[in-house]
């Protein structure tokens, strides 16, 4: 059940390199968060009570509810037009992303005597890399936040492969999470919509070194 | 005393806040430093004691709090001058600026202190938040600007150095052991999962590179200096630096003491090398002042892991060359207000024939100039010649030719803009608008420049003891 729901996660991860729409990207990670909910409540099965359900609330309202509606009310209040509008193709997306997957599965075969399952080393290395790829190639600012979002996830998920022996891990991701996503998008992103009327980080190129 | 140093910082910091009267936040701040200085005291007095489980007087958190404590006491006279002659302030803006500056401080002081990995990755992280509304100071469309790229790249690399400790937790597995402390890992140093560990220390690394300033996370760090206000660039270039360098020497450590020593030095060294070789690019095509010294210090950051990475007295020589690297760059971001209170602008062809408007200013760009450049006179052409000297002893003489050169590159771009400044005079420059600047201002940037070439060239006593123990666990 537990790698169904990994499965699952990764192929959100294929379905929104080939999304258009900018409230797609906010369904997958709402989605994502979910997905999520259920992997901490099968996974930590060790740990205290308390924690697991402050960690389950994080998932599912945090994750899969306060961030989307954020995120949803910000596309609206700054008028950001509905497509992504990646600098690559949607295809040529989807093939990176495989690459990047495939690469990720090599990589975790090469590492021996290994403590963690490897379906959630493969999982959180490919979030990571496939979130640093969407900020590099998306043009908007949001799209960058929520490329961060999705490195987010896929940190969760490797902390969770860990939950169990060390919950302090699994705490101070929670607090990495809540921390940077306000920081991030609470006060800059509200301000930026202020400042910057077209989100675009074409409008980001003035500081120079001339 | 450290949670009575930190709840106190806090209280102040917030006191700072919410108090928007004059008089009652100079005399909170003034709280602050003097708060500060009975903490150093304190903590030199308690040397290789360890403190509520997670925080270790020991050696290297020792010279770094004597060097935050000594270059905030500056920075708090600079600020005040800065705040007051600046246009935009507000006494709301001005609460802010000190609350932060507090918050920075005192959270650099404990990342430094700390002996668990978590506990100074938590302290890094609350420098983001505080030196983001540092930066925003100015509340205008570029300082939003270097803010959002400051804020955006520091969470990438926060994330990064969170995974990296992930993955040491997982190399960590075989101890049955959940104490990631330093002392703990290099306890066990012979049962950690090498194959993780390699993981573990590429993402910590690459991590700390944003407040370290190195290849490949340093853009950040260069646009916050360039936004930020000139006393703010001062800390961000020198304390900040130092707890970034703290992150990575304190890891590396541990590396050392692992058969990874050589691939740990390798990823080092190729990152120094980079951080080098842009730096020397960047500085020959800069023509903003205040980004050229950011430059120099990338430039510094490499020398100073170089220096790491060749290992042998090149360990000694780094972490002299970073305290006085700390000294010298924030005597230099000192000095900038004044340059701009004179010229309103920082592009160097608006800038010209200082000597004339500002004497006591124009020596100290001078001399800071000549530390910078680490001219013999300087404290820092001894630990950048012990840098090179271990280049040599490790063999490496290419690497030596070639960092020679760019050395030379950075100097001559260096020099060139600096005489320009100091000398040659502008064109159009309406010189009756020119304010008179105080000689006295200068005072503090002439002690922290005297102080550095002396630290240099004769180094008490205790002060070379206090280096030597940081690094003896370090193989010789």
């Amino acid at each position: 059940m537990l790698h169904v729901l990994l499965i699952v996660f990764l192929i959100s991860l294929f379905y929104m390199s080939i999304a258009n729409r900018m409230s797609t990207y906010v369904n997958v990670l709402a989605l994502q968060g979910v997905l999520l909910f259920f992997v901490a409540f099968l996974e930590l099965k060790h740990i205290n009570t308390l924690n697991l359900i402050l960690i389950l609330l994080e998932t599912i309202i945090f994750k899969s509810l306060a961030v989307p509606i954020f995120l949803n009310y910000v596309l609206k209040r700054n008028h950001i037009t509905r497509e992504a509008e990646p600098y690559l193709p949607n295809f040529v997306s989807l093939i990176i992303t495989t690459v990047i997957v495939v690469t990720t599965i090599l990589l975790s075969n090469t590492m021996e005597e290994s403590y963690l399952d490897k379906m959630y080393f493969v999982v959180a290395l490919s979030t990571l890399f496939t979130g640093l790829y969407f900020i590099a190639t998306r043009r908007k600012i949001i799209t960058h936040v929520m490329g961060y979002l999705i490195i987010e996830n896929g940190v969760f998920v490797l902390s969770l492969a860990v939950g169990n022996e060390m919950p302090m891990l699994v705490n101070l991701g929670i607090m990495l999470d809540i921390f940077a996503s306000v920081l991030i998008l609470g006060i800059f992103l509200n301000k930026i919509g202020d400042v910057f009327k077209d989100i675009d980080v074409n409008q980001l190129t003035n500081l120079k070194d001339y | 005393m450290i949670e009575i140093y930190l709840i106190g910082s806090v209280l102040l910091g917030a006191g700072l806040f919410f108090n928007r009267g004059k008089v009652l936040n100079y005399a909170l701040i003034w709280t602050f430093v003097a708060l500060q200085c009975a903490y150093t005291v304190y903590a030199c007095l308690n040397y290789n004691q360890t403190e509520s489980t997670y925080f270790t007087y020991d050696s290297l958190g020792i010279i770094m709090l004597l060097t935050a404590t000594i270059i905030s006491i500056p920075t708090v006279i600079h600020s005040h001058i800065y705040l007051e002659e600046s246009e935009e302030n507000t006494p709301g803006s001005r609460a802010m600026y000190f609350g932060a500056l507090v918050l920075l401080i005192a959270a650099v002081s404990a990342a430094y202190l700390a002996n668990h990995i978590a506990v100074v990755w938590i302290f890094a992280e609350i420098t983001t938040l505080s030196a983001s509304a540092l930066i925003y100071h100015h509340r205008n469309k570029l300082a939003l600007e270097g803010t959002w790229k400051y804020v955006f790249i520091c969470a990438i690399s926060i994330t990064f150095v969170f995974i990296g400790i992930l993955f040491l937790s997982l190399s960590f597995a075989k101890a049955g052991s959940d104490d990631l402390s330093y002392s703990n890992l290099l306890a066990h140093s012979s049962i950690l999962n090498l194959s993780w560990l390699r993981l573990a220390f590429l993402f910590i690394f690459t991590g700390f590179t944003v407040k370290l300033g190195l290849f490949p996370m340093f853009t950040a760090g260069v646009d916050a200096k360039d936004k930020a206000p000139g006393p703010a660039s001062a800390l961000l270039s020198s304390i900040v630096m130092c707890m970034g360098f703290v992150g990575i020497f304190r890891i590396y450590v541990v590396m050392a003491n692992t058969p990874l020593l050589h691939w740990a030095s390798l990823v080092v060294g190729i990152s120094a090398f980079l951080s080098l070789f842009i730096a020397a690019v960047y500085m020959i095509k800069v023509k903003n002042i205040k980004r050229m010294m950011a430059y120099s210090s990338v430039e510094h950051m490499g020398l100073v892991m170089l220096g790491i990475a060749a290992g042998g007295i090149g360990y000694y020589a780094a972490i002299l060359h970073i305290v006085l690297h700390a000294f010298v760059k924030s005597s230099f971001f000192f000095q900038y207000n004044q340059i701009y209170r004179i010229y309103r602008n920082k592009n160097i062809y608006q800038l010209g024939n200082y000597f004339k408007y500002n004497t006591t200013g124009a020596i100290v760009v001078l001399l800071a100039f000549i530390s910078v450049t680490a001219m013999p006179p300087s404290g820092m052409f001894v630990s950048e010649f012990l840098i090179f000297r271990s280049l040599f002893e490790s063999n490496q003489l290419i690497l030596l030719l070639v960092v020679l050169l760019l050395l030379t590159l950075i100097i001559w771009a260096f020099a060139k803009n600096i005489f320009k400044i100091l000398f040659i005079p502008v064109v159009n420059f309406d010189e009756s608008t020119v304010p008179k600047v105080s000689p006295w201002r200068s005072v503090s940037q002439f002690i922290l420049i005297g102080g550095a070439a002396y630290l240099g060239l004769n180094p008490p006593l205790i002060f070379v003891d206090l280096i030597k123990s940081s690094i003896m666990l370090l193989p010789h």
